[in-house]
C-alpha cells in the first residue's frame, strides 16, 4: 500500500535525512521524499496500519530534523 | 518572500547594520566583543538551538552543528568579525537557497496549473457551480468562453476553438463541434459548449497527467542517489578531516621539537568546518532536474521520474512503430494521376460515386473532396464487392475501383508505380486516371529523422505490420536506417530484444509508440514514449515519456531537453564538488581562511542553484 502525504521541510538534505528516517521506521516498506513538489510517497509492509506507522515516522523525522512537518 | 524568510532578512540587515557601526566607529575592548555578540546572537540564535537539539537527538553531523562549532571557535579564538561573518554569510546562503527554490517550485507549478477549479452544470434552467469530483458520467455540464474544460466529454451542443497549450504545448487553437471528443484541461476559446462528460474527474485527462507530473520526480535518477549517499559520507569524513587537522600536526611539531601552534591549526580545522556542508549538491542536483521535468510538461512532454530523463540522455537507438507515429495512421489521398479532367472534377466523381459506402477508402475519398455530399445527383449505384463501384453521376456513368474492376470493364488502365491503395476512374466508359490513397508520413517526420541524426542518435529503425513494399517505401523517404516489417505485435517485442542485445551497456534504446497495442514494447525498451497520447490510458500507464501531441519532432525536444538537464546536473557536480576539494585544500595549508570558505561555499551554492534553474528554459531547444 501506498500513500503520500505533504510535507513542510526547509532544506534539501534535510529532506534526504527525512526519507533515510522514514525508510528506517519499522512498517515502512521504502519511502521517498520530493523535496520540490514536497512530498513523503510511504511504501507500508502487508497489513500495517499506515495511521500508527506514520506517528513513528512523524517521530522519526523531527528527531534527524526538528523544523519538519508531515500533514498525516 | 514568506514570512519566514522575512524575518531571516531582517535578521540578516539587523546583524550586518550592527557590525558595520562596529568596524566605523573602531570600537575597542569590551564593548566591541559584547556588541560582536549581540551581532552573532541576532543572526545565529537559531543554529545554536538547532545544534542543541541535534546533539539531543545524536544528530551529530547536521550543518547546524557545524556551523555552530566553526563560528563559536572561531569567536574563542578572539576572532569575533569572522565568527559573525561566517555566520552573516551562511544565513544569506541559506535564504537565497530557500527563495529561489519556493520561488522555482511556484513558477514550475504554474506551468503545470491545468486543474479546473468548477464545473458549471445546468439545473432548473440555471447553471450552478460545482466541485468536478461530484460531477457524475452523463451529466451535461456547460463551458463557457475563458473557461477550462473540466471534465472529458462529448459536444452535444455548440462549437468553439480550443486552446490546448497547456496540455500541448501547441500554440495552434483546436476546432471543436457537435459530436467531437474534447478533453478536459483544453481552454474553450470562443462560444459556449455543452458537454455530455464520459468519464468521472479523477478519470479524466487533466487529472491523470496532474497525478503524473506531481509524483514524476519520485523516482529518483542515479545522479540524485549518488549526491545524496555523497552527502551521507562528505560532512562526516570532513569532520573527522577536521579533527584530524586541529589535533595530528601539533602533535608532530611538539615531538620535533618545534612550537605547536594549537590555534592555528584548530583555526585551520574551523575552515573545514565551514566547508562541510554539502548544500550546494544536495539541492542544485534535484532542483536541475525538476526544473527539466516541468520545463518539458510545459512543452507537451511529459516525463515519469528524473531516472527518466537520465536514461533518455543517453539514448542513441531510437526505434519507431510506423502507423501513427511516423505517418498520421490515416488514410489520405496521397495523389491524383494520369488524369485529363481537374483533379477536383475526378475527386467530386469518385466521392459521389462512393457517397453510399462506408469503407474507410470511401470516407477519405469524401474527406479528400471536402464539401457536402448531395446523394440525389447519384443514381443506379452498384457495389461490385471486391472491384468497386459503378454509378451514375449527373446522369454520367461513372466507374472507381481497383484493377480488377477495370479489367472486368475491358477498360484499358495505368498501373500507379507508387505504393499504396489505387482507385482507378473510368467516366463514360473510358479511363479517367487514377486517385493514390495511403498513410501518409507526418509533415515533420523526415526533419525529425534528420534531427535525431544530428543530436548524435546512431540508429533509426522502423518496425512495422506492414507488408513489405509499403515499409521500404515509407523507410526510404524518411532516411531511417533500417527497417523491419510484417511484424505481429509480439515479433516487435522481439525485435526490440534482439537491438537491445546487440548494443552496448551505456547506449539506450528508445522505442516510441502511439500507445495503440504496443504497450509490450513500450515497457521493454529501455524507455518508452507515447505519443499522441492525449486521452489514451493505455499509453500514459505503459510509457516513461508521454509526448502529449503526435509531432515527431517532440521526439527530439524531448531528447534535448533530457541532455540539456544532465549536462547541468554534470556541470553542478563537478563544480561544486570541486570547488570543495580545492578550498579543503587551500584550508589544510593555511591558505584559504574563513572569509574564503564561507564565499566559496555559499558563492558555490547560488551559481548551482542558478544554473539549475537554467534547466526550465527549453523552449528553445
Amino acid at each position: 500500500m501506498k500513500k503520500t502525504y505533504k510535507i513542510e521541510v526547509d532544506c534539501a538534505n534535510c529532506a534526504n535525512k527525512m526519507e533515510q528516517a522514514a525508510k528506517n521506521t519499522p512498517g515502512v516498506k521504502d519511502a521517498t521524499v520530493n523535496f520540490m513538489t514536497l512530498k513523503m510517497i510511504v511504501e507500508f509492509e502487508e497489513g500495517q496500519d499506515a495511521k500508527l506507522v506514520m506517528k513513528d515516522v512523524l517521530k522519526n523525522c523531527k528527531k534527524v530534523e526538528d523544523d519538519c512537518e508531515i500533514y498525516l | 518572500m514568506s514570512k519566514k524568510q522575512k524575518k531571516v532578512l531582517i535578521r540578516i540587515i539587523a546583524s550586518a547594520v550592527l557590525m558595520a557601526l562596529i568596524e566605523l566607529l573602531s570600537l575597542e575592548g569590551y564593548f566591541r566583543q559584547g556588541l560582536y555578540l549581540i551581532a552573532y546572537l541576532v543572526i545565529g540564535y537559531d543554529i545554536l538551538k538547532k545544534s542543541w537539539k541535534g546533539i539531543r537527538n545524536r544528530q551529530v553531523f547536521d550543518e547546524n552543528f557545524l556551523m555552530a562549532v566553526a563560528t563559536l571557535g572561531a569567536i574563542l579564538l578572539g576572532d569575533y568579525k569572522e565568527g559573525v561573518a561566517v555566520m552573516l554569510f551562511y544565513q544569506i546562503g541559506e535564504l537565497f537557497q530557500s527563495y529561489a527554490v519556493g520561488k522555482s517550485r511556484r513558477n514550475i507549478s504554474e506551468l503545470m496549473d491545468i486543474r479546473p477549479d468548477y464545473a458549471n452544470v445546468e439545473q432548473d434552467g440555471k447553471l450552478e457551480r460545482v466541485d468536478p469530483d461530484e460531477v457524475e458520467i452523463g451529466t451535461v455540464i456547460v463551458v463557457q468562453p475563458g473557461e477550462k474544460i473540466p471534465i472529458d466529454g462529448v459536444i452535444i451542443e455548440g462549437k468553439a476553438s480550443l486552446n490546448t497549450s497547456a496540455l500541448t504545448g501547441e500554440s495552434l487553437p483546436r476546432e471543436a463541434k457537435e459530436g467531437d471528443e474534447v478533453i478536459s484541461g483544453c481552454i474553450n476559446m470562443s462560444g459556449v459548449l455543452k458537454i455530455k462528460t464520459t468519464r468521472e474527474f479523477g478519470e479524466s485527462t487533466v487529472s491523470k497527467i496532474l497525478d503524473l507530473v506531481e509524483n514524476s520526480s519520485s523516482k529518483k535518477s542515479k545522479s540524485e542517489n549518488f549526491i545524496s549517499k555523497f552527502a551521507r559520507y562528505y560532512t562526516p569524513a570532513v569532520c573527522y578531516g577536521a579533527l584530524a587537522l586541529a589535533i595530528a600536526p601539533p602533535l608532530v611539531r611538539i615531538v620535533m621539537g618545534i612550537p605547536a601552534e594549537w590555534g592555528d591549526w584548530i583555526y585551520r580545522a574551523l575552515t573545514f568546518l565551514v566547508i562541510s556542508c554539502p548544500c550546494a549538491l544536495v539541492i542544485s542536483i534535484p532542483l536541475s532536474f525538476f526544473a527539466g521535468i516541468g520545463g518539458a510538461s510545459n512543452v507537451g512532454v511529459l516525463v515519469k521520474g528524473s531516472n527518466y530523463l537520465e536514461t533518455l540522455a543517453q539514448t542513441k537507438y531510437v526505434v519507431f512503430d510506423k502507423t501513427g507515429t511516423l505517418t498520421k495512421g490515416v488514410f489520405e489521398v496521397a495523389g491524383i494521376h494520369h488524369n485529363e479532367m481537374e483533379d477536383k472534377k475526378l475527386l467530386e466523381y469518385a466521392a459521389l460515386a462512393e457517397s453510399f459506402s462506408s469503407h474507410p477508402i470511401s470516407r477519405s475519398l469524401r474527406e479528400a473532396y471536402g464539401k457536402p455530399i448531395d446523394q440525389s445527383r447519384v443514381s443506379d449505384v452498384e457495389e461490385i464487392s471486391g472491384n468497386g463501384v459503378l454509378a451514375k453521376v449527373d446522369g454520367i456513368s461513372v466507374a472507381a475501383g481497383n484493377t480488377k474492376l477495370m479489367k472486368r470493364l475491358n477498360i484499358p488502365f495505368q498501373e500507379c508505380h507508387q505504393v499504396g491503395t489505387v482507385v482507378h476512374m473510368a467516366i463514360n466508359g473510358a479511363y479517367a486516371g487514377h486517385i493514390l490513397i495511403s498513410d501518409v508520413v507526418k509533415p515533420t517526420s523526415v526533419q525529425a529523422i534528420h534531427d535525431l541524426k544530428k543530436t548524435g542518435i546512431r540508429k533509426t529503425v522502423m518496425l512495422t505490420g506492414d507488408s513489405d513494399k509499403v515499409a521500404r517505401q515509407v523507410a526510404d523517404s524518411l532516411g531511417v536506417d533500417q527497417v523491419f516489417s510484417e511484424l505481429l505485435p509480439g515479433d516487435k517485442v522481439e525485435k526490440v530484444e534482439e537491438l537491445l542485445g546487440s548494443k552496448g551497456p551505456k547506449e539506450k534504446l528508445a522505442f516510441v509508440g502511439d500507445g495503440i497495442n504496443d504497450a509490450p514494447v513500450l515497457s521493454r525498451a529501455d524507455i518508452g514514449i507515447a505519443m499522441g497520447a492525449l486521452g489514451s490510458d493505455a499509453a500514459i500507464e505503459a510509457a516513461d515519456i508521454v509526448l502529449m501531441d503526435d509531432d515527431p519532432m517532440k521526439i527530439v525536444k524531448a531528447i534535448r531537453i533530457a541532455r540539456k538537464c544532465i549536462r547541468i546536473v554534470y556541470e553542478n557536480i563537478y563544480f561544486a564538488i570541486g570547488i570543495k576539494v580545492i578550498c579543503l585544500i587551500l584550508g589544510a595549508l593555511g591558505i584559504a581562511n574563513m572569509w574564503f570558505a564561507i564565499f566559496a561555499d555559499v558563492g558555490v551554492m547560488v551559481i548551482a542553484v542558478l544554473n539549475a534553474i537554467r534547466a526550465l528554459f527549453v523552449k528553445r531547444l
